[in-house]
């Protein structure tokens, strides 16, 4: 699946991923792919994005996320 | 007629000026390009959320209700003012704090005259320049531009709409300069909160898919909507902030022209004069030998 993450600064992230770990308002939860249509918010804590060869962790600061059609946008207020 | 010392020292002065509004020209270009690279990281995720935003409404029950939507008899005003923190840049801050005086005059002239006008400066210039008017104003965030992020301009907005939503004010306005182009500017004043209720578009496409809601449609909406707020915020901030460096560079373009039309009359009143000087002394020269003939 597509994952990007931005940020209103900048592209923080954007490339294929297995699965990606979300810091949800409600708990963490994880998407893989071809995940059903989601939008979800989210609070403080970890990204963690399983690329296959490497693990990539990001902290944010609150954001929503939003998957269709085996794509992931993030939009994160901030990056820690 | 000025001595040849004198024009030759004002020659050197109007050279070191120009020296300086050419430099400031220069460096004004090139944050303007960085200002301007600023305005196209934004653009994305404000797209992005606005689409969301129009996503999840589309699939709300109701338009949720926002405390930021609530719409009270206006007794008190803030007006947000985004100016720059520096001068030199022609008539930009001039032209917003006349603007913020003439939406004070035509749409608050009752609220000012019981002084239930405040003022929210973002940017030194405009901060001072209120005060000395005998405004309101809160100076929280003057230092804004050196390290212009999106994280501090959150913290402002965040500000205001607590402001707003424990009642302080009853409306908020923003005053600031849209960026068109490097030599104009477009100023908007703007109803910043509360948030004016839009028709929501019937049976919009995107809410034929079936989207897993988390939590609930409204609970999102009411975390979406101060987002937006945030970066309708933000984009202001870029805006002005592009906006002044472009009102920078053509200002001290100017100054530079007019500093080269300067020194061109300054050479010629300098030549002038030295050629007066050397006729004189030929005159004298002439003159002496003429009368040690006799």
């Amino acid at each position: 699946m597509h994952l990007e993450i931005i940020t209103p600064d900048k592209k923080v992230f954007a490339g294929e991923a297995n699965s990606v770990t979300l810091p949800g308002s409600e708990g963490q939860f994880q998407v893989l792919n071809r995940h059903a249509p989601l939008v979800s918010t989210l609070g403080k804590g970890d990204v963690v994005i399983d690329t296959g060869a490497a693990r990539q962790t990001y902290v944010i600061d609150g954001g929503v996320v939003e998957v269709l059609n085996n794509k992931v946008l993030v939009l994160a207020e901030a990056i820690l | 007629m000025a001595s040849l010392k004198e024009v030759r020292s004002r020659i050197v002065s109007v050279n070191s000026t120009q020296q300086i509004t050419k430099a400031m020209k220069m460096v004004a270009a090139a944050k303007l390009r960085r200002a301007q690279d600023g305005i196209m990281q934004m653009r994305p995720y404000a797209q992005k959320l606005s689409e969301m935003l129009a996503t999840v409404s589309a699939g709300a029950e109701t338009s949720g209700d926002s405390p930021l939507k609530a719409i009270r008899p206006v007794e008190k005003v803030l007006i947000v003012v985004i100016t720059s923190d520096r001068g030199l840049c022609g008539a930009f801050n001039t032209n917003i704090i006349k603007a913020t005086l003439a939406l004070i005059d035509q749409k608050y002239a009752e609220q000012a005259r019981k002084g239930n006008v405040e003022i929210f400066a973002i940017g030194k210039k405009g901060a001072e320049s209120l005060t000395r008017r005998g405004m309101l104003v809160n100076i929280g965030y003057t230092d804004l531009f050196g390290r212009l992020s999106f994280v501090n301009v959150k913290l402002a907005a965040e500000e205001i709409m607590k402001a707003f939503t424990d009642g302080r004010y009853d409306a908020v306005d923003l005053v600031y300069n849209e960026f068109k182009n490097v030599a104009t500017q477009i100023i908007h004043a703007d109803r910043y909160l509360p948030i004016p209720t839009e028709a929501r578009p019937a049976n919009s496409k995107k809410a034929e898919v079936n989207y897993i809601f988390e939590p609930s449609e409204e609970e999102i909406l009411t975390e979406l909507i101060p987002k937006s707020l945030k970066i309708q915020l933000y984009r202001a901030v870029l805006d002005s902030n592009a906006s002044e460096q472009g009102a920078r560079m053509t200002a001290m373009d100017k100054a530079t022209e007019n500093a080269q039309e300067l020194l061109k009359d300054l050479k010629l009143v300098y030549n002038r004069t030295r050629q007066a000087a050397i006729t004189k002394e030929i005159l004298e020269i002439v003159g002496g030998a003429e009368a040690l003939k006799n």
